[in-house]
């Protein structure tokens, strides 16, 4: 049952790449194939989230949460965000998710039994999520009103972007002139928690 | 490449958000609360992409890359935190862990 969800999940992640592939070597421009290609990375993406959420074994819920990273990382590319989507699949799946995927051996850790208690957890936490969404998402539709600007401002979605935006130089540039501090904080941040997780995960704390 | 309303991104980025945040009040294992976090920190990297791209502002694409950082950090020093309750307590399960109960 697993092995089908994951291997749909697989499907649905080689289906987006080929259809990355396509428009983009095609040179496909236009509504329809951007939408085709949209809707197939989001439906996996919240299939791919569902699947973190819902599975018993922890294993499963990483290898999951894996397929999303890609998927995220395929809708980034799309947004004109590729090196922020080659830092996805490097730092989140390629990094991160493997220290989760270790540590979730290393402790040796079981598929769950299924819930076990009065109160049916998973059925009153569905109603507060879409309770959260109902509440989160009202803003995002159609807002009239003489009060309200038209709109996010800015030049669009529709309006071509700047010549290698989302490239290494661009991004490169904004980070050491005006977030050098943040940069520069960031690594110590780094330093710490590196210190951190040597220190903690030692076998006696001396 | 894409003529894509913003608001498809924002709806898409949302439901993900509440599919992690669902995950972290109902799932009882500690690392799978984890890594619902991780959902919600990447939804919100999507709503910070896309609005870098509605903006035409590479601003929204440098956050991303510090909360790559961060998250990357959090996830370092929380994972062995988790290790070093682990070899004390035996279990992952969030509802046993209550050393800090009065």
């Amino acid at each position: 049952m697993a092995i089908v969800i994951l291997a749909v999940l697989a499907g649905l992640l080689l289906a987006s790449g080929a259809a990355l592939v396509l428009v983009a070597g095609f040179e496909l421009s236009g509504a329809a194939p951007a939408t085709i290609v949209f809707a197939i990375l989001a439906i996996g993406i919240i299939a791919a989230s569902l699947g973190v959420v819902l599975a018993r074994h922890p294993v499963r819920s990483a290898l999951s949460l894996v397929v999303a990273m890609f998927l995220l990382a395929a809708m980034f590319a799309t947004l004109d965000a590729q090196l922020i989507a080659a830092l996805q699949i490097i730092v989140y799946a390629g990094a991160i998710m493997v220290l989760f995927l270790f540590v979730i051996m290393l402790l040796n850790l079981q598929e769950e039994p299924r819930f076990t208690a009065s109160v049916n957890h998973l059925g009153v936490g569905s109603v507060a999520g879409v309770l959260f969404l109902l509440a989160v998402g009202r803003f995002f539709f159609g807002r009239t009103g003489a009060t309200v600007a038209a709109g996010p401002g800015g030049p669009g979605m529709g309006a071509a972007v700047p010549a290698d935006f989302g490239g290494i130089v661009p991004i490169g540039e904004r980070l050491f002139t005006h977030f050098l501090l943040s940069f520069e904080v960031t690594s110590i941040l780094l330093l710490v928690a590196i210190v951190g997780a040597v220190v903690l995960a030692k076998r006696n704390l001396v | 490449m894409t003529p894509l309303p913003l608001n498809w991104y924002l709806i898409l980025a949302s439901i993900m958000f509440t599919i992690g945040a669902v995950g972290v009040l109902v799932r009882r294992n500690a690392i799978v609360i984890f890594m619902s976090i991780e959902l919600m920190l990447n939804a919100v990297n999507l709503v910070f992409v896309a609005f870098a791209r509605q903006l035409h502002s590479i601003d929204g694409q440098v956050m991303v890359f510090f909360v790559m950082v961060v998250a990357a950090a959090e996830v370092a020093v929380g994972l062995a935190i988790i290790i070093a309750v682990f070899r004390n307590r035996e279990t992952v399960n969030a509802d046993e862990l209550n050393l800090l109960r009065w």
